[in-house]
């Protein structure tokens, strides 16, 4: 059966999804309406955001071997796997900084118009996301190292996993809406 | 007595030390950091009646400045955030956290469980709530109270047309309690799911039990919405984005489509546990099981998924396709079917029933009848061209009184009479009770019933005065005086709260001879809840214990 932790964490996510929906459909509605000519989505990075992007999902990977790890109780892995998936995900928030200061330089902010608009909220969300995630993930990496995760705290590890699928998942939406999008 | 050990109940080791080291205790830090769910359930109840006290002294000012035409007792300015903080404190400071009140307090009781899941999560939904009441109310002392409505229709709502950082203030608040209402939402759900005491199968949850599940599965859907729709909202303020600016190509309408989305579910968030409270009380005073208890859980479900595709029949002034006009109005309308077969049900439950009119007994019945007229009105909103006519006039005004006061507040009202002696250990006045009773209906209908002619008259709602047309100014006139006397049951209510608090009459464990779990614990009940749970049986295990050979489940066997 489910443990409490783990429940509780499932509900949290689909409240989360129900969140990043209404983005994404503000982004969609937008941009499908459009009549105000240059809408910037061309400025978008698509292959440097698509490698970073690349990070984010391997990050799963690792943390997926973190988790299996901890049940073979290969404690030694299980800090590893937790500093992979870490480094990982800062890669990729380093990478959307980049991208930021890019697109900001540029002239595309939040108030320019509806397509920094949208753009910045939907993925500055998804940013905030994968920083609170980091924080969980740093917090399981210190307790890891200091021997203080064993079987009674998995079912911590596995909520904090959950959530960071799903900020990956997140993220498999909005680089298919919006980079692949502005490509298509 | 055969019973379970609490310990065997499922709660865990985590949860139980977490717990003793909180034992709650009477001083004002032991409240204020206490993490047990009975306490916070009551301090939800008393700040949630603290903020009635604000949003009735609202209304009664803004009834004032409407008695008579041209009326001068308000400024327009201060007419448009009186109404605005009205309807926020209502929706959001007292019927959402009365009735989390209600749940936080009695789920784990009727569950036989000793706890929420996760009680210090279930503090911080509390204190959050209360903080956002308090940082909502503190806007009035900066550049002055939000003044949009409680809907804040873009682009009233953006900077453009309020300027003053009240709206920011409504947004904040409102963002901080519905973070607080998810996590609740979030630990009513594990709770009902893992801390259920042996037997206790998801079919024989008390209704109260059931419905607030179901309706934590709404707030879990539906506030994230909200959430989302504000943050925007504040990123348009704060940042100059442009998403529902059509200066610059934003979308007003998408505003609407993202509050309603949100808004059509939240009536049903704050009626669904106000149902449960009817579902318990109706059966208790009548003496016999409910009727279709089935029925009355499975229509829960209905409205709850029917709920989020009726949002637009609030947008049909709007000029949606007729297709979309079509198909909201339809899925509007059929929303009244799982409804009406709950009133059904509890009207079946009381037909041959030895009816016992206690106060909390009264406040059900009335409930079914007023909640009922707001039903039918509501149903004529989902015919299109009446909406084209009524909408925003008072018709609508007494349309959504008679739900929320003549459904929800009644329903707590009935709540408060029935678990007031599991909560304190004493029975309210059933003399004063019954004059609360009576002012409530008398006042009840004097101010709201007269609002539908006004309505069908032409007076839009929102107007901070109104010119001297022929029965204006007497139906206005009626409808004040039918607040003041609200006030007078309201204040009989809070003495008697008082006064039996004090010096009420003994309990005992189970004063109206109940059948749920929580009447087979003290008055009030012990930190630990139980010393053992009974064992359920059935769906009334209080009543198999006293009747072995009439036991529910015996009976469903034989038939």
């Amino acid at each position: 059966m489910l443990s409490r932790g783990k429940l509780a964490m499932i509900l949290f996510i689909v409240s989360e999804a129900n969140f990043f929906a209404l983005l994404v459909i503000a982004y969609v509605y937008y941009h499908a309406m459009d009549s105000s000519g240059s809408t910037g989505a061309g400025a978008l990075d698509v292959v440097t955001t698509g490698l970073y992007s690349i990070c984010l999902f391997a990050s799963s990977a690792t943390l997926w071997a973190a988790d299996l790890s901890l049940r073979r109780k290969q404690y030694q892995n299980l800090s590893l796997w937790l500093l992979a998936t870490i480094a990982l995900g800062a890669i990729f928030l380093f990478g959307q900084g980049r991208e930021y200061a890019r697109l900001f330089a540029s002239g595309i902010t939040i108030s320019r118009d509806l397509f920094g608009t949208t753009l910045v909220t939907l993925t500055g969300f998804h940013g905030l996301h994968v920083f609170l995630g980091l924080c969980g993930l740093t917090t399981l990496a210190g307790l890891a190292l200091r021997g203080r995760i064993r079987e009674r705290e998995a079912q911590a590890v596995e909520a904090v996993g959950l959530y960071w699928h799903f900020v990956d998942a997140v993220w498999v939406v909005i680089f298919g809406v919006v980079y692949l999008g502005s490509v298509l | 007595m055969k019973g379970h050990e609490l310990t065997g109940g499922g709660i865990g080791a985590a949860v139980a030390d977490e717990h003793a080291a909180w034992a709650p205790h009477e001083s004002l830090l032991g409240w204020v950091a206490s993490v047990d769910h009975k306490q916070i359930g009551i301090m939800y109840m008393v700040a949630a009646m603290v903020f009635f006290a604000l949003g009735g002294i609202e209304a009664l000012l803004l009834r004032i400045q409407l008695a008579v035409p041209h009326n001068n007792f308000l400024s327009p300015e201060t007419f448009n955030e009186l109404f605005t903080m009205h309807g926020t404190t209502m929706i959001f400071l007292v019927a959402m956290p009365l009735l989390t009140g209600f749940t936080v307090y009695a789920v784990p009781l009727m569950i036989g469980a000793r706890d929420m899941a996760f009680p210090r999560l279930n503090a911080l939904s509390f204190w959050l709530q209360v903080f956002g009441g308090v940082m909502l109310y503190f806007s009035f002392f900066t550049h002055g109270a939000p003044n949009a409505g409680w809907f804040s229709y873009a682009p009233l709502s953006e900077n453009a047309y309020s300027f003053g950082s009240g709206q920011d203030y409504w947004i904040l608040s409102l963002l901080v309690m519905g973070i607080g209402t998810v996590a609740g939402a979030i630990n009513v759900i594990v709770t009902v799911a893992t801390l259920r005491v042996p037997g206790m199968t998801m079919r024989r949850l008390p209704l109260f039990v059931w419905m607030t599940f179901v309706n934590s599965f709404l707030m879990l859907m539906a506030l994230p919405v909200l959430n989302a729709a504000i943050v925007m909202l504040l990123i348009d303020r704060l940042l100059h984005a442009h998403f529902f600016t059509p200066a610059s190509g934003g979308s007003a309408l998408l505003w609407q489509h993202y509050f309603w989305g949100f808004g059509h579910p939240e009536v049903y968030i704050v009626i669904l546990p106000a149902f449960g409270i009817i579902s318990e009380i109706i059966p208790v005073f009548s003496r016999k099981p409910i009727f279709g208890h089935e029925f009355v859980a499975a229509s829960t479900v209905a409205i709850a998924f029917l709920s989020f595709a009726v949002w637009a029949h609030h947008m049909f002034a709007v000029g949606l396709s007729p297709v979309a006009n079509l198909f909201f109005a339809v899925t509007s309308m059929s929303i009244a079917v799982p409804t009406g077969v709950k009133i059904f049900n509890w009207t079946a439950t009381l037909y041959g029933g030895q009816l016992r009119f206690t106060t909390a007994m009264k406040f059900a019945v009335a409930f079914l009848l007023m909640f009922t007229v707001g039903g039918l009105s509501g149903v004529s909103f989902a015919v299109v061209p009446i909406d084209w006519q009524l909408t925003d006039t008072y018709y609508l005004v007494a349309h959504l009184h008679y739900v929320f006061f003549g459904g929800t507040v009644l329903a707590a009202f009935a709540g408060t009479y029935y678990w007031f002696p599991k909560l304190t250990g004493r029975i309210l006045s059933e003399r004063l009770g019954t004059w609360h009773f009576w002012l409530t209906i008398i006042g009840l209908n004097l101010t709201f019933f007269v609002q539908h002619l006004l309505g069908m008259m032409g007076m839009p709602r929102r107007v901070f005065t109104y010119p001297d047309l022929p029965y204006w100014g007497g139906l206005n006139m009626v409808s004040t005086i039918g607040a003041f006397v609200l006030l007078f049951a309201v204040a009989i209510f809070l003495w008697n709260l008082r006064v039996s608090f004090a010096h009420g009459e003994e309990a005992g464990d189970n004063p109206w001879d109940a059948w749920t779990l929580e009447w087979a614990t003290t008055s009030p009940p012990p930190v630990d809840n139980f010393t053992r749970v009974p064992p359920v049986r059935g769906r009334r295990p209080l009543w198999d214990l006293a009747h072995p050979e009439l036991a529910d489940e015996l009976q469903r066997k034989a038939q």
